[in-house]
């Protein structure tokens, strides 16, 4: 038992390995910050794509739908060996900013794949009456698509949408088999050269610590509507 | 008549759901400043046969014209068609998320580009005359059945419509609701507004149409001002439904 704490929990570990990792979660931070932006543009832009009417969009349909096939469908750490492939194929060289854009770019399109059926669930959830009486009012399809049905849309869909977020924060530590020095990499480091490895508690803890409050946020957003459905049913 | 002193004007006119026809080549006219009702049956096709007119259904066969546009052809704006026909719903479709305010000048701000102080103010104006002014910023969901409908109504003749098609506006209010809807619709009557309502309301039909039209199995069985129509149907369906409508409304 003092083996276990000792090699996990060590608070002299604890206390110098604390800066080192602090400064991989940094990368993780403007990952995921850079990566969450991206993702919610893209998506809708997907997702609305995947909704238009007509013959001549079937084209632009049938992409996003293999789009969202193979990026839902490719595991995370797959997307990110093939974006350096592609990388390194070019011969963009190795910076650090290279690999923050590969794994940027891998990041993005996985979740957009996902955020999109998340958007899209949405905007089929929209009774097809509103969008209906936006367009007997003579506003086109993308008014009404804009100002009638994705801000219905997209209040609904806060909750599942901040979880896939909460699901993006952690796979930003993926990043670390392509050589970004990010907070779980910072950690192994520390854990090699003192063989010790409380600095792995550490990155779990700045990992909670960043999901805990956006938990807490998807709740609270949860709750409010629950008791406003049901001020409106009274 | 010829077809061109008429408003509205529908010749053989023909709507296919998949297999089922659901309108058979009807023919219908309505004059400026009338009111047409259409009675018959639910599933008769006086829904379908409204959204035909503005073109929220696309006719399989037939010519329909309106304001002496054929609207039937290839190249017409839909857009600019649905802001001169306004049309209210039986389920109101007021949007949710915005104001009543905002619901009544979308469609002016945003499809006829005019500037929000503008818009508000004839809003505003049009709500006055309807008495909910006061609820210019409450959402849809506080308001009533009834004043729902009425703003639904607003919210349609804020584009400055020509010709106003209500879909069975009166049936899921409650009866004690019913009224103040049909003295909204009364007053546009009044006031010249071109108007196709299908209705359940015999009553109402009665008094306010300059004509009644029957529906039975997407045909019009029989046409005619309300007089003949509810008093000497010519018709045997006629006859048939306006019984079912009277023992309906004894129960």
């Amino acid at each position: 038992m003092g083996q276990f704490l000792h090699e996990f929990f060590s608070p002299l570990d604890f206390i110098r390995s604390t800066p080192q990792v602090w400064d991989g979660f940094k990368l993780n931070i403007q990952l995921m910050l850079v990566a969450e932006a991206l993702v919610l543009v893209l998506a809708l832009l997907l997702a609305i794509v995947r909704g238009l009417p007509g013959r001549a969009a079937l084209p632009l349909r049938a992409a996003a739908i293999v789009y969202t096939d193979f990026f839902r469908g490719t595991p995370l750490i797959l997307v990110l060996l093939i974006v350096q492939g592609f990388a390194q194929l070019n011969y963009v060289g190795l910076s650090s900013q290279t690999l923050f854009r590969t794994g940027l770019i891998a990041l993005t399109l996985v979740y957009t794949a996902y955020v999109t059926e998340v958007y899209r669930a949405g905007i089929e959830s929209v009774h097809p009456s509103q969008r209906m009486a936006a367009r007997s009012l003579g506003l086109s399809y993308m008014q009404a698509m804009r100002y009638v049905v994705l801000p219905q849309a997209i209040r609904r869909v806060i909750p599942p949408l901040l979880n896939d977020f909460i699901g993006l924060q952690k796979d930003t530590a993926l990043v670390t088999i392509i050589g970004l020095t990010e907070a779980v990499a910072q950690a192994g480091f520390y854990s090699s050269n003192y063989l010790n490895d409380t600095a792995y508690m550490v990155a779990a803890i700045f990992f909670i610590f960043l999901t805990i409050p956006l938990a807490r946020f998807t709740d609270h957003i949860i709750r409010e509507r629950e008791s406003r459905e049901r001020a409106q049913a009274v | 008549m010829s077809t061109y002193d008429q408003f509205v004007s529908l010749r053989g006119v023909t709507k296919r759901f998949g297999d089922l026809e659901v309108l058979h080549g009807i023919d219908l006219d309505v004059a400026e400043h009338k009111v047409v009702c259409l009675i018959g049956a639910s599933g008769s096709g006086k829904s379908t046969l409204l959204r035909c007119i503005n073109l929220l259904e696309q006719v399989d066969a037939g010519t329909i014209v309106v304001d002496g546009q054929t609207i039937t052809g290839t190249k017409v704006d839909v857009n600019r068609l649905r802001q001169k026909i306004g049309i209210v719903f039986q389920s109101y479709n007021l949007f949710p998320h915005m104001t009543v305010l905002q619901n009544v000048t979308l469609a002016p701000r945003k499809a006829l580009g005019i500037s929000r102080v503008q818009a508000e103010g004839h809003a505003r104006a049009l709500l006055r005359q309807i008495g909910l002014d006061d609820k210019a910023d409450e959402f849809p969901d506080r308001l009533s059945g009834g004043q729902q409908q009425r703003v639904a109504i607003v919210r349609a003749l804020a584009t400055g419509p020509k010709l106003m098609l209500l879909d069975e506006i009166t049936s899921a209010l409650d009866p004690q609701l019913i009224g103040e809807v049909l003295e909204l619709v009364r007053e546009l009557a009044e006031t010249g507004m071109t108007m196709i309502l299908a209705t359940h309301e015999m009553g109402f039909a009665r008094e306010v149409a300059s004509k009644v039209c029957f529906l039975d199995a997407g045909v019009i069985y029989e046409e005619g001002p309300p007089e003949q129509i509810f008093s000497a149907p010519r018709e045997e369906r006629t006859r048939e439904f306006l019984a079912r409508v009277l023992e309906a409304g004894r129960l």
